[in-house]
Formats: C-alpha cells, sequence, structure tokens
C-alpha cells in the first residue's frame, strides 16, 4: 500500500499548516482594528487614535508591571522550585512518591486550582479559620488583600504551583535524554553533594532541553486570562485581562483599543522572553566560575532544607486548596471562625445536577474530538519520521510551540473577527478546532519520546515477514505503543478541558463546558456551586489518566512487558 | 455528542447558503397576524443571551426552555454571558461581515445603556413589544416605566420581563441598626471600617451605587432626567466624588480593591467580611437564605425617601435569524404563569412587570405567597426613584475610572 507512506508524509505538512494558519490570521485580524480599520464601528482610516487612547489609559503602566513581575517571577519561582526539587530526591526512594503526587497535579486544571487556593488563602479561607479565633483574635476576618493583592504575589503563587508539576515532568522526560544519571553518578563519585552535583553536573545539560517549555510558561503567565480573573488585582487587573473587559465594553470603539491592547500584550511577552534570556546570558557568564570552582558541598544543607520544604509545601498547599474544594462543595451556611461545616448538606450538588449535564457534555465530546485530531496528527507525523528517517526539524518543533508561544488573547480575537467575515458560525466545530490547536503540541511532547525509541527491530522483522508499512503501522507500533499513547490521550484530554478563551471566544459564549462555567462562577456568589464545578472539572481528567492506566493493564494482563510501550 | 455535531454542521452549512424556500416563505413577523408568527416559529432554535451568573435565574430560564419545547415546538438555548455586551460585540461584528439575517443572536436581556448604544446603532428589530398579547397585561398606558427605559422611551424595541429596586441587607445578628440614609451610611462606615464595599464600576450594581449617591447628594435632582452634555457634569457631580472621597478610606480593604459583582459582594456577606450589603434583586437575599449562601438572620430595607428601581427588558438584534421564534418567547415572558414563577422566593423572586389589575383572580392568586422573613417589607418597594438619564451613567463611569481605577 503506496499510498500509505505517501499519505503519512503529508500529514506533517497538513499539521503545521494548522498549527501556523490560525495564528497568523488572527495576528492579522488584530492588526487592522488596532490601526483604525473596522468599518461596522466607523473606523475606515488608518490611525493611531487607539494607540494614544490605550497610552492614555489611567493605570496602564501599572498592568503592564503585573503582567511582567507575574511573569516572570512565577516562571523564576517555578524553576527554581523544581531544580531544587530534583537536585535535592532524584534518584531516592522518596522521589517516587513525590512524582506520583505531582504528575496528577499536572491534570488539574488552572481555574480549578486558583478557585482552591482563593477558598483556601482568602481573609474568610480555611487557613484563617484553622488560626481564628484561638491565635489569632479575629472574630470577622481579617481585613487583608489576598488574594488579588496589587502586587500580584497571589496570581504568582497560583501561577507557579500550577507551573510545578508541568516543568517537573518536561524536566523528567529530558533527563533521560541527556543522561542525568550518569552525570549524577560521575559527579557523586568525585565526591560532589546531591544538591553541588546536579547544579554543576547535571543542570548545564538539562537546561537547553527545558527553555521551551519554560518560555511556554512565561507566554501563558504574563497572559493569562482565568488564574488572572480569579486570583489578580481587579483596579487595575494584568494587561491581558483589561485587553478582554475592552474587547467587551459597552462603548463599542473600545474594540478598537482592546485590538491595540492585544498587539501591547504581545509586546509585553516579548519583553519578559527577552529579560529572561538576558538572565541566562548573564547567569551562564557568571555561573561559570561557580561551575568550576570545585567546592563540592558547599550550600549543601541550606539547598537541600529548602528543596525539601518546598516541595512538600507546594505540594502540601495544592492538597489542601483541593480538600477544601471537597470541604465547601458539602457546607451549609458556614461562618466565619468555624473550621468544620456543619452541618453537612449535598444541597450544591444537588443543585449543579439540574444545570450540569449541558456544560458536562460539551467538555466530554470536545475534549474526545480535539484529543482524537491531535493524536491522529501527532501520529502521523512521528510515523513520518520514521519514513523519512529524520525527526522534524528544529523549526518545525519550533512551530509545534507556536500556539504556546503566541499570547492567545492575541490571537484569538483576530480569529473571532474572521469566523465572521467568513460565515462560519461560531459553535462545536471552531472551538473544537481551536482547542486541538492547543492539545496538539502536549500530546506530541507527551508521545514522542516513547515513539522514536521503539527498537527498529520490531518493524524490520514485520517486514521481512512480508508486512506492508500501513499493516506495520497498525498491527505492530499503535498495539505496542498503546500504553504511551492512552497517556498522551489523557494529557491532551486535561489540556482541552482547562481551556478558558478558547471556548469564550471562538464559541461566542454560547458553549458552556465546565472550564467557562467555574470561571463565571468563581466571580458570583456561590462557593459551594463553584466548589462542585471546579471539582466536575478536576474529576474528569483524573477520569482520563486513570482509564489511559488501567485500560493498558487490562488489556495486556498476560503480557506484562508490554506495558512498557517497549518489549525490547 | 452526534446530534450536537449534526446540529452544528448544518448551522454552519445553512449559513453559508441560506435555503431559498424558507427565505421566501419568511412574512416579517411584525406584519404577519399572531397566529401565523406562532406557526413561523415552530421547530426554530432561539439562541437567548442572557447573563449566566446566578444559578436560579439560569434554572428558571431552562424551565421556560422546557415550556416552549412542550407548547410551542421551540428550541431555546441559554447562552450565558457574563455581559451582554459581549453579545452587543457580536452583533457589531455580524453587521460589520455584512450578515443581515442569519444573526447568532435571537433574544438578548437588556436595559439601560446597552439598549442606548443599541438602538442608537440600528443594531435592533422592531417595533415589536406592542405586538406581543401579552404586553397589554403590563398596562403600559398606566405604567409609563414600561415604556421607558433609563429615560429613553423604548418605542417598542424591547420588552419588559422583569422589575428591580436598590434593597440593602445585613445580619440582623451582628448588626441591630443600620443606615437608613446615604450621610448615615457614611458615618456608619466611618465607625464600622472595612464593614461596607460596592462592586468594581462599570458592574451595574455598582454603578447603581453610584447613581444612588449621586441623587441623595445632587443639589437638583431633576437635571439628572435630562442628557448630561445639556448641564456642567463636573458641577453637577463633585458633590458625589467629594462623598466618595470620604467614604474609600472606610471601605473593604480601604476601598482599594472591590469585589467584581453583585454575587461577590453577596458572598463576602456569607463569609462574614461585610456587615452590610446591596442588591438590585430584593428578593434576592431571601433566595440566599434558602440557598445556605447568607446568615439564617438576614433582613433588607429600602433607604428613607426610596433607593432607584427600573425594569428590564428583553431585545431582538435586527439580524436575528429566528425572530417569530424570538417574540414568541418574549410573549410567553409576559404571560402571569411565567411571571408568577419568576416572582416565587424559591425559584428566582424577580419582581412582577404585570399590572394585577388587568389580571383574573387566579392568575392573582399565583402571585401571593407567604413572606419570607429576609425578604423587604412590601410597602418599602413602593418608594422608587426614577433611574437618570443613561449619558451620566456613562460620564460617572468614566469619572470614577480616573479617579479611583488604578486603585
Amino acid at each position: 500500500m503506496p499510498y500509505f507512506v505517501t499519505g503519512i508524509r503529508v500529514v506533517p505538512v497538513i499539521t503545521l499548516a494548522l498549527l501556523i494558519l490560525p495564528v497568523l490570521l488572527g495576528l492579522a485580524g488584530v492588526v487592522a482594528p488596532a490601526f483604525g480599520w473596522h468599518p461596522a464601528l466607523g473606523g475606515e482610516a488608518w490611525t493611531l487614535v487607539h494607540w494614544q487612547a490605550l497610552g492614555n489609559t489611567t493605570g496602564l503602566d501599572d498592568m503592564i508591571r503585573l503582567s511582567l513581575f507575574t511573569g516572570l517571577a512565577s516562571a523564576l519561582a517555578t524553576f527554581g522550585i523544581v531544580a531544587l526539587c530534583l537536585a535535592t530526591f532524584l534518584e531516592t526512594r522518596a522521589f517516587g512518591t513525590i512524582r506520583r503526587l505531582l504528575s496528577p497535579l499536572l491534570a488539574v486544571p488552572h481555574a480549578a486550582a486558583a478557585i482552591g487556593l482563593a477558598f483556601l488563602l482568602t481573609p474568610s479561607g480555611l487557613a484563617s479559620r484553622l488560626v481564628s479565633p484561638w491565635l489569632s483574635g479575629w472574630s470577622h476576618p481579617p481585613d487583608y488583600l489576598f488574594p488579588g493583592d496589587e502586587a500580584g504575589l497571589a496570581l504568582t503563587l497560583g501561577l507557579t504551583l500550577k507551573e510545578i508539576p508541568f516543568l517537573l515532568l518536561m524536566s523528567l522526560a529530558a533527563l533521560p535524554q541527556c543522561r542525568a544519571g550518569e552525570r549524577l553518578m560521575m559527579a557523586r563519585s568525585l565526591g560532589y553533594g546531591r544538591i553541588n552535583g546536579f547544579l554543576k553536573g547535571v543542570m548545564p545539560a538539562l537546561y537547553p532541553l527545558i527553555r521551551l517549555p519554560l518560555y511556554a510558561i512565561i507566554v501563558f503567565a504574563t497572559a493569562n486570562i482565568e488564574v488572572a480573573m480569579i486570583l489578580g488585582p481587579s483596579t487595575p487587573p494584568p494587561l491581558a485581562v483589561a485587553v478582554v473587559r475592552w474587547l467587551g465594553d459597552p462603548d463599542l470603539t473600545m474594540r478598537f483599543q482592546a485590538a491595540a491592547g492585544a498587539l501591547l500584550q504581545i509586546g509585553v511577552t516579548a519583553g519578559a522572553l527577552l529579560i529572561w534570556w538576558l538572565g541566562e546570558r548573564l547567569v551562564s557568564r557568571l555561573g561559570a566560575g561557580w561551575l568550576r570552582d570545585g567546592h563540592r558541598r558547599r550550600g549543601e544543607r541550606l539547598g537541600r532544607g529548602l528543596g525539601t520544604l518546598m516541595t512538600w509545601l507546594a505540594i502540601g498547599v495544592l492538597v489542601a486548596a483541593l480538600a477544601g474544594l471537597i470541604l465547601w462543595s458539602l457546607a451549609g451556611y458556614w461562618p466565619f471562625p468555624d473550621a468544620w461545616p456543619a452541618p453537612l448538606t449535598l444541597h450544591a450538588w444537588q443543585q449543579a445536577t439540574m444545570g450540569i449535564g449541558g456544560p458536562l457534555s460539551n467538555t466530554v465530546t470536545i475534549g474526545l474530538a480535539a484529543t482524537g485530531i491531535a493524536l491522529v496528527l501527532t501520529l502521523g507525523c512521528l510515523e513520518a519520521e520514521t519514513h523519512r528517517r529524520r525527526p522534524l526539524s528544529a523549526g518545525a518543533q519550533l512551530i509545534l510551540y507556536l500556539p504556546l508561544l503566541v499570547p492567545q488573547v492575541a490571537f484569538l480575537q483576530g480569529l473571532v473577527q474572521w469566523q465572521a467575515q467568513v460565515g462560519l458560525n461560531a459553535g462545536w466545530p471552531a472551538v473544537t478546532l481551536g482547542h486541538a490547536l492547543f492539545v496538539l503540541p502536549y500530546t506530541f511532547l507527551s508521545l514522542a519520546e516513547s515513539y522514536r525509541r521503539q527498537d527498529p527491530r520490531w518493524r524490520q522483522v514485520a517486514a521481512t515477514l512480508g508486512a506492508s508499512p500501513a499493516s506495520v503501522f497498525l498491527r505492530i507500533r499503535l498495539p505496542m505503543l498503546a500504553a504511551p499513547i492512552l497517556v498522551a490521550g489523557a494529557v491532551g484530554f486535561a489540556v482541552s478541558i482547562g481551556q478558558y478563551l478558547p471556548t469564550l471566544l471562538l464559541g461566542a459564549g454560547r458553549l458552556t463546558t465546565l472550564t467557562t462555567e467555574a470561571v463565571n462562577l468563581a466571580s458570583g456568589g456561590d462557593r459551594r456551586l463553584t466548589a462542585v464545578y471546579a471539582l466536575y472539572q478536576l474529576a474528569l481528567p483524573a477520569l482520563g489518566f486513570a482509564l489511559a492506566t488501567t485500560l493498558p493493564r487490562l488489556w495486556w494482563r498476560h503480557r506484562r512487558q508490554m506495558l512498557s510501550g517497549d518489549a525490547a | 455528542m452526534s446530534r450536537r455535531f449534526v446540529l452544528a454542521l448544518t448551522l454552519t452549512t445553512a449559513s453559508i447558503a441560506p435555503i431559498p424556500s424558507l427565505a421566501a416563505d419568511a412574512e416579517s413577523p411584525l406584519d404577519a397576524p399572531w397566529p401565523a408568527v406562532e406557526r413561523q416559529a415552530e421547530g426554530q432554535t432561539v439562541y437567548w443571551s442572557a447573563w449566566g451568573g446566578d444559578p436560579a435565574i439560569n434554572r428558571y430560564i431552562d424551565w421556560v426552555a422546557d415550556r416552549m419545547g412542550e407548547r410551542h415546538d421551540l428550541d431555546i438555548v441559554h447562552v450565558k454571558v457574563d455581559d451582554i455586551a459581549t453579545t452587543i460585540s457580536r452583533v457589531v461584528a455580524e453587521q460589520a461581515a455584512g450578515n443581515d439575517g442569519e444573526g447568532a443572536v435571537d433574544l438578548m436581556w437588556i436595559n439601560g445603556e446597552n439598549f442606548a448604544a443599541m438602538k442608537e446603532r440600528g443594531l435592533l428589530f422592531g417595533p415589536f413589544a406592542r405586538r406581543l398579547p401579552n404586553f397589554s397585561l403590563t398596562a403600559p398606558d398606566d405604567n409609563p416605566e414600561m415604556l421607558t427605559d433609563f429615560t429613553l422611551p423604548t418605542e417598542g424595541y424591547e420588552s419588559p420581563w422583569g422589575k428591580a429596586q436598590l434593597t440593602f441587607y445585613y445580619d440582623a445578628e451582628r448588626l441591630e441598626t443600620p443606615p437608613r440614609n446615604m450621610s448615615k451610611l457614611l458615618s456608619w462606615a466611618r465607625e464600622h471600617p472595612g464593614r461596607f464595599t460596592y462592586p468594581l464600576v462599570p458592574d451595574f450594581l455598582g454603578s447603581t451605587f453610584l447613581k444612588q449617591a449621586l441623587l441623595a447628594r445632587v443639589e437638583e435632582p431633576e437635571v439628572l432626567a435630562d442628557p448630561a452634555s445639556r448641564h456642567d457634569v463636573e458641577a453637577v457631580t463633585a458633590p458625589l466624588w467629594e462623598y466618595l472621597d470620604a467614604l474609600h478610606p472606610h471601605l473593604w480593604r480601604q476601598g482599594r480593591h472591590f469585589p467584581s459583582s453583585g454575587p461577590e459582594l453577596k458572598r463576602l456577606m456569607g463569609d462574614g467580611e461585610l456587615s452590610l450589603a446591596f442588591t438590585f434583586n430584593p428578593a434576592e437575599p431571601a433566595a440566599a437564605v434558602t440557598a445556605h449562601q447568607l446568615p439564617p438572620n438576614t433582613r433588607s430595607y429600602v433607604l428613607e425617601g426610596g433607593t432607584l428601581g427600573n425594569v428590564h427588558f428583553v431585545a431582538i438584534p435586527f439580524n436575528a435569524r429566528h425572530k417569530a421564534g424570538a417574540m414568541v418567547l418574549a410573549n410567553f415572558l409576559l404571560s402571569p404563569e411565567a411571571q408568577a414563577r419568576k416572582q416565587d422566593i424559591d425559584v428566582w423572586g424577580d419582581p412582577t412587570v404585570l399590572d394585577m389589575r388587568r389580571l383574573d383572580a387566579a392568575e392573582r392568586d399565583a402571585f401571593e405567597g407567604d413572606r419570607h422573613p429576609a425578604s423587604p417589607p412590601p410597602e418599602a418597594l413602593q418608594r422608587v426613584l426614577p433611574e437618570p438619564h443613561p449619558s451620566w451613567v456613562e460620564a460617572l463611569e468614566a469619572e470614577w475610572q480616573v479617579r479611583y481605577g488604578d486603585g
């Protein structure tokens, strides 16, 4: 079946086009109104007045400062904690536990984590209830501004906690590539302590491999919407939130300013990346001497103490936040200093059953379809690599990351404009394609290693027995890789469930998912119902991962070696 | 999955190539006799954009959708928006794309400045209100508020749905005598720092608080009925800013941070962070007590001399795809059955727009119910102050942003 080989070689082209086109079209759709061109709103001449209006916006410098600060601070904190965690725990027995605790936390949607964190740390939250009134003397909740503090610390904390599992898993995938085990063993045998050995021996080789994920974190953190809406300050908000607000202002001329703001957001994000890159240079120059200074145990105890504390603190806060969600979902009226809600009631869960059907089915169908599209394209790209006998070029790899490297609010806004121009109705197909755009990079990253590492001799044996390329793919590769494919699917499904802005903008608000509902409710009055939606939002990806790990076990219960994805 | 997918595909293709026979059939529902409008509406899917932030309202809309499906074979989709302005943006984008009859929005919940903005840009379909058989039950000629929206004549481009009035509430367990007017509110806030706030402007409840304060402080309230451009805005509004400058340091979080909406204000009351709050729906405190969100001893009241009140409406965009369906839906919303259910405290508690004198005894009975202790006394709701012209709201919101927007 030569069609198979020809066909499969087209897949990477389709995939790259699917990733590039929406981003470029979206950006084009923003540039025109930013410079005054939007006939329906009376903008028929090119002008810079909207940039002037943007420049005159009260608090604009605060908005930019917030975006830059929260983005860079959370990326730095994430990187520091992950580095210390790896240095402290890599190749220890505790590491397995940490890994098992953190991996599922990756699947927790941003909105759910942010809601849980807000419930935990708000003045009337679980944390202050636990110390009131016996220790703090508070009979009313204290009047402190958190979350929503002006400096954006709550927002930074939320982003950091949510990015730690992501960066940790990315690092874990990269560790074998840079032969971390051997490097660490070499360093240890030369007498280096755990921390010094890792930072001096492994990090220089690991960093280039996790640079792109780190950049993705910075882009997300400088331009995210839902976490900032829940944990960030409101007067003024970070720039991206302000852009979404302008987009929805009853004064329709504000949409020009929204477009200009979206372009500014790109600039701010690029600025954050530039600062980070300069920091990288600085560290590599300043750090060169430190790498070679020969000190083997300096700061060892401090590093280990910090690594242990930070790791368990991060896990502890996330787990407490999720536990708080469960309590709130079962609480009746729960007056302030009480640390335990009494009596418990299922009222909120019952209320939720009445309205949750639609959002739930939207979430599941969109998630499955977007993941399906992403998996087919991922498998096609990887199989094409096999036939071309070389991996995707560096440029193509970068394009895979493109949707994660351009702020969502910038190009999605333009896509909505195009959607209307070509008369395509907002709705399920548009949202699904939009989700697939963001799911694809994750499924690819999740699957690529296992796929590339599969022993080529299985294929060679099959081919010498007369199997066509198509049947090698369908009967050897896919079944043998069933376990990692399912995991990639679960990752993709979790990513899709967490999407907020694509659902909101491409669905024109007509499509509600668990995430849009949860974010909506989080700004509203009912803690209990919000908690129920956040828990549903959390349960779906968990279910996905549970299926992805148990199905292969059932399937291969008589062929245990198959679970590794490579029976070699 | 498949049904929704097929539906979405059908919509997509239909919007690219409208089916000619349907287009030829469609006599404008503005001219057709009512039974013909109902026939035209059969089988349509009406996309109704309405604020989706309150689960009780969402459940009421679900109930309406079920009734419409049973009786008129109408499929109602509640498009939940956090701000109706996003829907307006949508309609504008469609107008930009030359979409004059295939719009994605069929009916929208709207009033005030949003209505003014859409009407001014010719984005509304109508006049349709007087074509609805149930509209006469509001006795519009005796109740002029059914025909005016923030001093702007509706001219039949929107149909009334419900009423609202600014109502204050507090926990009687923790607070004995709440402040009964705006200047007492200021001295009360001084004595109880951090225990009161209002939602972030331009949230409509936040803007409403500004208007209420303006009405209380302004020297000649009559000028507020005129467009703001006819008066010296700075001079008229100066007492308001003076008042807010004095109030803000004593607010929750010293006025540096504001809750985003009325529901968040309510949550802060439930958390015990505030001692006093307010809502635009007089029935909300009672409903929230039932739902465990507010303290059991919550009580509500209206300020001396009355508070702001207005009517909220539904309107149809100029390019709605299913105008007949939207009209049938708007008519049902005005039926005694739907209005009585809406007013029921266990459902939503939104006061009716119908004039009781136009109903027969059996229909009137449906509106009677036991008063919940957290509801305001009925006579309190008769002291309604009229809304200022919408241009004042714009001026207030803009000035508020300049003064307090950067925290």
